[in-house]
């Protein structure tokens, strides 16, 4: 599937993922990754990149490394991140081993600055473990990405679906989950599910 | 009648726990419960189903009781019962069509999803400080009193769920007021799809500033009225005061923000420390209480309504001829609307010049309105401060002329985890308060 699914223009984009950013980020944020390079002893092995883009930090965290990550920059005096704002899944059907992707916003109200975390997953192991310990507000959120996306939040302690009903079958916001497919018939006339209509087909 | 058949897996089925039995009751089976019932020892814990269809349980939110005698001992929510796949349905649509959407998510305040939203979207775009002035004010200006209205039905339907009815009958009337403008300004009461990615989707009408000049005269005595009815009540006092607590760790540990944050003395308003369409040039204060209750809160929001008749007053005095739409041809919705005969339709003019004399214009108006333009690939998150909290946005472009990705970290969504925290040890009557005091819109958790 590509972005243009207008109908009209059926050019196919191919958007590669934005470089990892070199120092200096400028700003705010070289103070940021020095604080985070004092407080993560393995920071070498458990950050494998910082992607500076439209003035936001992103801080691609391998899965294992996660929740100590999560931790120092909750705890520590420099970063102060005393809050998350949950977890959002993205589904990237095309980046084989890193299809599934986790997006976390954390917000310093002490410092009053921002920055993000992003963990990939891949589809076949689709495992990234829970950050309820450090930010228990995870709670719901991770509930809502397993039931969209299927990514299981390990060390949860009731992961279960919280939109979807309980016997729902499949996650709706996977990017291969099939759109509609009941068939609306209507004198004869037949509706085709929505991703079949020519303007989704392309 | 049908019934479910026992051998159909997705039904629960009766069966032994280490606590008791636990019965299904799936319909026509009355009798065959009752004689089961029967024969096991009573229980003394009661497990009740608060909702989805309760008059007090703020829509369709579902609480699952653990009761004791009338105490709460475990308090659960069961939401879902609202989600309509909004997040989804905005990967098929255009980057602007996405407003008609997410106006619809909290639905009693619709222009703080489309300002968070549009914010979002200029990110993406890089065209944040393109934004002409007069559209950030009206933006402003819309969001504030999209902020009375939203803390009106709060006031309202809280008073109402906690038997102060007279609350209900102020609050609704107040708020129509506001809605009057609103419906004056775009057209509609709710769900407007008013602001849109590069600035408004037209101009103030004409009588529309005089309109809220209006407002802001009948407004304070309104409210006046609200809050005396309310603030010194001995029996609204007698239910909200000590009700609901959650300290300030307990607010940061489950990520709550808005008025459940400022009731425990911590003035965070995203207005105010990280300032957006322009708020750091308008004067107000961030009310805060220290008591942490369903009261503090209640006495929060009646002082933002007045916070928020300062900045509206400030935006009528900014307002300044000029533009509402982003220059950029490319971006910019081409449509000039206009009333005609038949309504609001497109100006003559416009028709005029893309019909008649420009094939270039129509070419690009027919592309524009039904292709959608290309917002280049990569990931933002705007947040605004709404009526409940912090709203994030995070969006995903790949490229393309349509959302790779929404997501809305709707305030409404994070707060209602706070419940069980609230509620446990408490007697079930203050369920309602404490739910109450939260403010949750559940087209906002469900989306």
């Amino acid at each position: 599937m590509n972005g243009d699914t207008s109908g009209y223009g059926g050019l196919v984009v191919k958007s590669e993922p934005i470089a990892a950013a070199d120092r200096p980020f400028g700003g705010a944020f070289d103070s940021i990754a020095d604080a985070i390079e004092a407080a993560v002893p393995n920071h070498a092995q458990a950050i494998t990149g910082i992607v500076i883009d439209r003035d936001q930090m992103t801080i691609q965290v391998k899965r294992e490394h996660l929740v100590e990550v999560a931790q120092a920059l909750r705890d520590d005096a420099a970063l102060r991140f005393e809050m998350c704002l949950g977890v959002s899944g993205v589904h990237f059907p095309e980046q084989v081993g890193a299809e599934l992707h986790a997006h976390y916003p954390l917000l310093s109200i002490t410092h009053n600055r921002r920055v993000f975390l992003e963990v990939t997953a891949p589809d076949a192991d689709p495992v990234i473990p829970s950050l309820i310990s450090v930010y228990p507000t995870n709670d719901w959120h991770e509930r809502e990405t397993y039931d969209f996306f299927g990514i299981i939040f390990s060390g949860h302690p009731h992961l279960t679906r919280i939109q979807m009903p309980d016997d729902w079958m499949g996650h709706p916001q996977r990017k291969d989950y099939p759109l509609g497919g009941i068939p609306v018939e209507f004198k004869g006339a037949q509706i085709d599910p929505p991703d079949q209509r020519r303007s989704y087909n392309k | 009648m049908t019934t479910f058949n026992d051998s159909d897996p997705r039904v629960a089925d009766e069966r032994e726990t280490t606590e008791g039995k636990v019965f299904t009751v799936q319909g026509n089976d009355w009798d065959e419960l009752l004689h089961d019932l029967s024969s096991t020892p009573a229980q003394e814990r009661i497990i009740v189903n608060m909702g989805p269809q309760h008059p007090s349980t703020h829509g369709v939110l579902r609480l699952i009781l653990e009761l004791d005698g009338e105490t709460v001992t475990e308090a659960r929510c069961g939401i879902g019962y609202l989600h309509t796949g909004i997040e989804k349905n905005m990967e098929f649509r255009t980057w602007t069509q996405g407003v008609t959407f997410v106006t619809r998510m909290d639905y009693l305040s619709p222009f703080f999803n489309e300002t968070a939203y549009c914010l979002g979207v200029e990110k993406l775009l890089g065209i944040t400080d393109q934004i002409p002035e007069r559209a950030n004010v009206i933006r402003v200006m819309m969001m504030e009193l999209n902020r009375i209205s939203s803390h009106l039905v709060c006031l309202a339907t809280g008073g109402m769920e906690l038997g102060a009815l007279t609350a209900m009958t102020f609050g609704f009337r107040e708020r129509e007021l506001v809605l009057d403008v609103f419906e004056m300004i775009t057209g509609l009461r709710m769900n407007h799809a008013y602001i849109r990615p590069g600035g408004l989707a037209q101009d103030l009408p004409e009588g529309a500033e005089q309109k809220v000049r209006e407002l802001l005269k009948i407004l304070p005595g309104r409210l006046k009225d609200t809050a005396d009815l309310l603030v010194d009540n001995t029996i609204w006092k007698g239910r909200t005061v000590g009700v609901g607590t959650l300290d300030l760790a307990g607010c940061m540990a489950l990520g709550i923000t808005g008025p459940i944050l400022r009731s425990t003395g911590l003035p965070h308003d995203l207005r105010k420390s990280q300032p957006y369409c322009g708020y750091e040039n308008y004067e107000f204060d961030v009310p805060v209480q220290t008591s942490a209750d369903a009261y503090g809160r209640f006495l929060i929001r009646i002082a933002e309504m007045g916070e928020s008749m300062k900045i509206i007053a400030q935006c009528l005095d900014r307002l300044k001829p000029g533009p509402v739409m982003i220059e950029d041809k490319k971006i910019a919705w081409p449509a000039q609307l206009a009333h005609g005969a038949d309504g609001t339709g497109n100006s003559f003019e416009h028709i005029r010049q893309i019909m008649g004399t420009s094939m270039e214009a129509l070419i690009h108006h027919f592309k524009l309105v039904t292709e959608g333009f290309k917002v280049p690939a990569g990931q933002a998150y705007s947040a605004v401060e709404s009526p409940r909290g912090e709203l994030g946005v995070h969006l995903v472009s790949d490229g393309g002329t349509r959302p790779y990705r929404v997501h809305f970290r709707d305030p409404s969504f994070t707060n209602l985890q706070a419940t069980a925290a609230m509620c446990e040890g408490a007697q079930i009557a203050d369920v309602v308060a404490a739910v109450a005091s939260i403010d949750p819109v559940m087209g906002g958790v469900d989306r």
